[in-house]
């Protein structure tokens, strides 16, 4: 399949994650499209390290293309250590205002 | 015995020594124990040049290399003294002439506390140290310790008794007035380095003669020297500090202000002698500003009736006579005189100091009179001083003046015979106002109150044998050069500098004057040195002058105004410069600058923090319009 395809999608996807959080109130949906967003850029990382890897081995090189999949593990990793502290700050929001909507939450400039 | 060399050194260390143990002990140690180490630090020294002397007489020059003083890429400046005749004579003067002040002193300071007494003295062997660091350095930078240190105990003796305001005015104003003259000598230094690459003597003399030198570059450098030499040695236009500088003791004046810082400046030009014969044009400053100096402040002196500023002016006007003596390649010539006038100078200025003790610090030649009846022994060595100073035929300042006189007669210079006839002028001058001087204070009746003419007394003898030896020295000094006309032969000084001048020989022209010409006119100038004499004598004894001088006195008297010249269009502009830079310029721009950049501050955070809104969705926005704007500039605009 072209490379093409690949970036096309990243690029929409990635594009409903930032409509999603500039046009959400809902903290929860912020939360998601956040994540839609990191997932874009990882599917272009694998994309491009498939690419270049299959460049790798028509050139003698099997290795080529590894640093994107190491990025897309990086990027997981930090990705559920921002879920877990995200969704704990979510539920406190909601102990405290009940709700989840952050124009409720302007209180961070006081 | 060990090699002469091998303890040059001691000659400043001594007078050194002396300062720290007096400075530091002044206020637990006794007169006579401050009064014997001062004393005896400066005698040993002088001990110690006779024998350097000696040596060099032999035909022993040397630079002795002590230490690295600078040491700096290419650039090392060693700390070296030369000895050669030059300075082995002039450290005869210094410590000579120096330990008979520091005799007198001993006297005349001796109503002093101890702690005061202590500080005196201290101060006076700093002088003399520095004085020797400056005759004896082999290299400008050395030269330039010992310039700036004697300027500094210039400044502080004159400001001895600090608690008068008055008088630390005086020495604010030498000091700055030397600084100056410092600066332009530093320039110079920069100058000889950058071309030379560094500033011993021998290597910049060497560079000279070779021709290495650019003629702007010698003119230049020449002329910086001199303006440092206008400063320390009180020429047009930086001398009016001098008569100030009559504030500080009487010994002082002496020591400092006569016989030796002031002839720092002929010294350090005597000895670039070579530089400055290969620069005409500076020769033909120097010797205008030295004739215009000369005939100035005697003019000056004409009409003052402070003992003091009579021989302060004497000695601006002497001074300019030695420079005159440079401009015309007179080197040895300007050296003799130099020498003389040290003697005599010093002697009649503790004469001066003798009068005022004995008149209980009166100095107005006006209050004075008839003190020869009081004080024989003064009086007959200020009589000396006069006679040799106003150059009578048989006395030192006769010879050292008639060197110069026929110097300037055979120089090569265009104007020679305007500049003799003007130089004549200028020592009928001297003779005048001397004559006025001696006639005024010593003949007549006595014009004080009759409490001062109770009081009047000799000086004792620690002050009186000095007098009487710097006037031996004043009538004898003048035999080691008598004129080649008169008995040849007997040119010693000449002789024994010539080495020092023998490069500046080579490029020197003079004109040949015959033997009948310079007897006619040493003749002519003698007989009216002798008639102006008698003439100043005979109208002084019988009239003094009492009242204050009108029409072209009052200008003579108020110095021709050149103080208030200076006050006008140097010191007025400055103060109204600095008064406007601290009222106007400090408070609306400096404060103005100081003051908006905090307002702007304050007034930018206050918009800024608008932005702040608390609103999550609005930072959202904000990030992504900052980082699409960073995508457009870093795909599209950037080249």
């Amino acid at each position: 399949m072209p490379i093409n395809y690949y970036i096309f999608l990243s690029i929409a996807l990635f594009c409903i994650g930032i409509v999603g959080v500039l046009t959400r109130r809902n903290a929860i949906i912020i939360f998601m499209c956040i994540e839609l967003m990191l997932n874009a850029v990882n599917l272009l990382l694998v994309a491009f390290s498939k690419m270049h890897y299959l460049r790798g081995v028509a050139e003698g090189n099997p290795s080529a293309g590894t640093e994107g999949q190491l990025f897309v593990f990086f990027i997981m990793v930090v990705a559920a250590a921002e879920v877990s502290v995200g969704l704990a700050i979510i539920i406190m929001m909601y102990r405290n205002i009940h709700s989840v909507d952050v124009n409720f939450l302007n209180r961070l400039k006081h | 015995m060990k090699n002469f060399l091998d303890i040059v050194f001691l000659i400043p260390l001594l007078p050194l020594v002396g300062f720290v143990i007096i400075g530091l002990g002044r206020k637990y140690l006794t007169k006579g124990l401050i009064g014997i180490l001062g004393c005896g630090s400066v005698l040993v020294s002088f001990l110690i040049s006779i024998w350097v002397f000696t040596e060099v007489r032999n035909g022993n020059n040397y630079v002795a290399n002590y230490f690295d003083f600078i040491n700096v890429g290419n650039l090392a400046i060693p700390f070296a003294f030369q000895i050669d005749q030059l300075s082995s004579l002039f450290l005869l003067i210094i410590t000579g002439v120096g330990f008979l002040i520091h005799v007198y002193s001993t006297s005349y300071m001796h109503g002093e506390e101890d702690e005061h007494f202590g500080r005196y003295f201290s101060y006076l062997n700093l002088f003399v140290f520095s004085m020797l660091v400056l005759v004896m350095g082999a290299n400008y930078v050395i030269m330039f310790i010992g310039w700036e240190g004697v300027g500094l105990c210039s400044y502080l003796l004159i400001g001895y008794w600090f608690k008068n305001t008055e008088y630390n005015k005086a020495a604010n104003k030498a000091f700055i007035m030397n600084r100056i003259g410092d600066l332009a000598f530093l320039i110079a230094i920069f100058w000889i380095i950058s071309r030379v690459g560094n500033v011993n003597f021998q290597d910049v003399f060497t560079h000279a003669q070779a021709g290495k030198f650019s003629t702007t570059d010698l003119s230049a450098i020449t002329i910086l020297l001199f303006i440092g030499a206008t400063g320390k040695s009180a020429q047009i236009p930086l001398y009016t500090w001098l008569p100030d500088a009559m504030a500080g003791p009487t010994p002082v004046s002496a020591l400092i202000h006569a016989a030796t810082m002031v002839t720092a400046g002929i010294y350090m030009i005597a000895r670039s002698n070579i530089l400055y014969s290969l620069s005409p044009v500076t020769m033909n400053i120097v010797a205008v500003i030295g004739l215009a100096t000369a005939l100035l402040a005697a003019t000056i002196a004409l009409k003052q009736n402070d003992i003091k500023k009579v021989l302060a002016y004497s000695t601006v006007s002497q001074l300019g006579y030695m420079f005159l003596a440079l401009g015309c390649g007179a080197y040895v010539a300007a050296i003799f005189h130099v020498m003389t006038h040290a003697f005599f100078k010093a002697l009649l200025f503790l004469g001066s100091g003798s009068v005022i003790h004995a008149m209980g610090g009166e100095q107005d030649i006006r209050k004075m009179g008839g003190l020869s009846k009081h004080m024989k022994v003064t009086h007959a060595t200020f009589l000396i001083g006069c006679f040799a100073i106003a150059g009578i035929p048989g006395f030192s300042g006769f010879f050292s003046k008639d060197a110069i006189k026929d110097a300037i007669f055979a120089s090569a210079f265009a104007a020679s015979p305007i500049f003799y006839v003007l130089a004549i002028g200028a020592s009928l001058l001297t003779a005048f106002y001397m004559f006025r001087l001696y006639a005024t204070t010593f003949r007549g009746r006595f014009r004080g109150t009759h409490e001062q003419e109770h009081h009047l007394h000799e000086s004792p003898s620690s002050m009186t044998v000095p007098l009487i030896i710097l006037a031996i020295l004043s009538v004898i000094g003048g035999y080691v050069d008598v004129p080649e006309f008169i008995a040849p032969g007997v040119q010693f000084l000449e002789d024994f500098l010539a080495p020092v001048f023998s490069s500046s020989r080579a490029v020197l022209k003079t004109n040949e004057v015959s033997h009948q010409t310079e007897w006619m006119l040493t003749g002519l100038s003698a007989l009216l040195t002798i008639a102006t004499v008698i003439y100043a004598w005979w109208r002084y004894s019988r009239k003094p002058d009492m009242e204050d001088a009108k029409g072209f006195g009052k200008l003579l008297q108020h110095k021709w105004y050149v103080d208030e010249l200076y006050e006008k269009i140097i010191v007025r502009p400055l103060n109204a410069l600095g008064s406007f830079l601290s009222e106007v310029f400090e408070k609306t721009i400096v404060d103005g600058m100081v003051n908006g950049v905090g307002r702007l501050v304050n007034y930018g955070s206050r918009q800024l923090r608008l932005l702040q809104s608390g609103q999550v969705g609005s930072y959202v926005l904000l990030m992504v319009v900052g980082m699409l704007l960073f995508f457009v500039f870093q795909f599209f605009l950037r080249k």
